[in-house]
């Protein structure tokens, strides 16, 4: 098996499926080019998750990842859970195959969503509804760091390297290194 | 634990009798089969019978028959072996989309030596248009390469107009035949083609064996230069086992070709019927008649391969997936998408291929087993519409 018994109970047996209808918060992240899709629904009281929903298209890892990210979450405070960090899930799930490594960010990446979605909805920003654009979660972090990366795609400002497209799967890698993060495709300069 | 193994195009096992032909080659029987002593020429005799059976199985000739270690090398073989030694005649070389990635990226290397490429589009079958290619020769284009059958959706290519049609044109014509070989019947004389790549793995011999037929005058340069094994164009000691067991199995696909192939049609026949039948939103992938007899595909809407191929695994099922996830690369399949099928859909891609031992009891087994797991994954889907 490519997983590990933690990821395989998780994926057997994923904790917290489902939707709430009452949501204070709606996260949706997809990557339809690779193939995964999550949505989180979390309730929030007194700045606490009492609650997280989710649901998942995707892989076994996918949908571990979602399971897992959901179990840390629950009872956090949303300043807690906003910290939790993709190499966190992957670690909490004793580890991930590397070219799995992407669904851990987009686990996190679907709980943050659904914690600033609750924060937009208290702020007023947006209406009492959840988003309905799926939010494309790929190509706006730093493979390495996790510092957002802009406009500057080319440079990553958190740990000042250069970063260029992975030929096999388009991720940012560090243009000094030869194997891809992302996807683990390896040799990428011939 | 029930146990099916439905992933023929993954790999099939080795034949009892397969296995047996290897054996004394593997032990007692060592020699080099270049060397002149008589343990050599053991070797050689055996190597010269396995290439006639193999010939054989094609109606070649064994002088036409040159031993590979895959069917990933043959194709590499023939398209950058055919298209440099075609230096001063032109520089084009012509694939279809839905070709095994060894030989994309043949072609793909071609480029880098100056040569180019063009994919020929397929309809949502996986077929090649004749008439596509009529358009897309210039005087330019050395080479054709279209695959006999696809791995993935089982579709079978209307080779002979195609090998006709570049015949006519005087261009060099090579099929991947290594999905079809041993499996349908594979005439390289009917077929007209000058080069085809066939791969024991795939009818019951052994992994890392395979072979590259390449008809009589056609030039083509070595694939590894050195010794003069091979007639000189692929050197290095031949794997005397594997060669054996690729000719041994040559030998049984030709004997049990016809009875195989009637047993595996009812069982794929049921699946692609039963499947739909069972489970709703479930698309069969390839052509409904010009297909491998042995191979049923489907995408199953709104869920992901590698999460259905890890429950069937639970459950003693193996099978085949085209999605993103199970690729290293994280791409949905490439055939997939090429036949017009959208991302969503091809990431649930399936595919079951199936063994002379698999009965209709594993389809059965599989028919009451596979439903339950897409339900379960569909309840947890968020673009499953009975969701919403």
């Amino acid at each position: 098996m490519i997983y590990s018994d933690k990821v395989m109970d998780h994926f057997q047996n994923p904790r917290n499926v489902g939707a709430i209808t009452d949501a204070d918060g709606v996260g949706k992240v997809g990557n339809p080019v690779c193939g995964d899709m999550m949505e989180f629904h979390i309730k929030v009281k007194d700045n606490r998750i009492t609650d997280v929903k989710f649901k998942t298209f995707g892989c076994g890892a996918a949908i571990a990842v979602s399971s897992i990210v959901s179990e840390m979450a629950m009872g956090k405070t949303l300043d807690e859970a906003m910290k939790i960090s993709n190499s966190q899930v992957a670690e909490e799930l004793g580890g991930l195959p590397k070219n799995k490594l992407h669904c851990s960010n987009l686990g996190a990446d679907a709980l943050h969503a659904a914690i600033e979605n609750y924060r937009d909805i208290a702020k007023g920003v947006v209406k009492d509804e959840p988003p309905k654009e799926v939010k494309e979660s790929e190509e706006c972090s730093c493979p390495y760091c996790e510092e957002t990366l802009d406009e500057e795609k080319g440079y990553c400002k958190g740990c000042h390297i250069e970063l260029v497209d992975c030929p096999e799967c388009g991720e940012p890698i560090n243009k000094k290194v030869d194997e891809c993060l992302h996807c683990g495709a390896t040799k990428i300069r011939v | 634990m029930r146990k099916a193994y439905l992933d023929h195009i993954a790999a099939t096992p080795l034949h009892p009798e397969v296995l047996e032909s290897m054996l004394p080659f593997l032990k007692e029987n060592h020699g080099n089969p270049q060397s002149l002593h008589s343990s050599g020429q053991v070797a050689l005799k055996a190597l010269e019978n396995a290439r006639e059976q193999v010939a054989e199985l094609i109606n070649a000739q064994p002088s036409e028959i040159y031993f590979t270690s895959s069917g990933s090398e043959s194709n590499n073989f023939a398209i950058k072996g055919f298209a440099l030694a075609q230096k001063s005649r032109g520089n084009q070389v012509i694939v279809s989309a839905v070709e095994h990635q060894s030989v994309l990226h043949s072609a793909q290397s071609l480029e880098k030596m100056g040569k180019t490429s063009i994919q020929l589009p397929v309809d949502k079958f996986g077929l090649v248009n004749p008439e596509d290619l009529k358009k897309a020769l210039t005087p330019e284009t050395i080479l054709v390469s279209i695959m006999l059958a696809n791995g993935e959706v089982g579709t079978i290519q209307p080779i002979v107009e195609i090998a006709d049609f570049c015949k006519e044109k005087g261009i060099l014509f090579h099929t991947d035949a290594v999905a079809a070989a041993g499996n349908i019947p594979v005439d390289v004389q009917d077929l007209g083609v000058d080069a085809l790549s066939l791969a024991g793995n795939q009818f019951y011999g052994p992994k890392g064996s395979a072979a590259l037929y390449v008809k009589k005058g056609k030039r083509i340069l070595p694939f590894i230069d050195g010794g003069i094994q091979e007639s000189g164009r692929r050197a290095g000691t031949e794997d005397v086992a594997g060669i054996v067991g690729l000719g041994r199995a040559a030998e049984l696909a030709r004997e049990h070709m016809q009875t195989r192939a009637e047993k595996a049609v009812l069982l794929r026949d049921t699946l692609l019927l039963g499947l739909p039948e069972r489970v709703k939103n479930v698309i069969v992938t390839g052509h409904p008649e010009k297909r491998l007899p042995f191979h049923a595909s489907f995408c199953i809407e709104y869920v992901e391969g590698e999460a259905m191929l890890l429950n069937l695994d639970m459950n003693g099922i193996s099978a085949s997936s085209g999605s993103a996830c199970t690729s290293r690369a994280l791409k949905a399949s490439h055939v997939l998408l090429a036949m017009g099928i959208d991302q969503t859909l091809a990431q649930g891609s399936l595919v079951f291929s199936f063994l002379e031992e698999n009965t209709m009891e594993d389809i059965e087994y599989l028919l009451d087993v596979f439903p339950p797991i897409i339900d379960r994954l569909r309840q947890m889907s968020p673009i499953y519409p009975g969701n919403l």
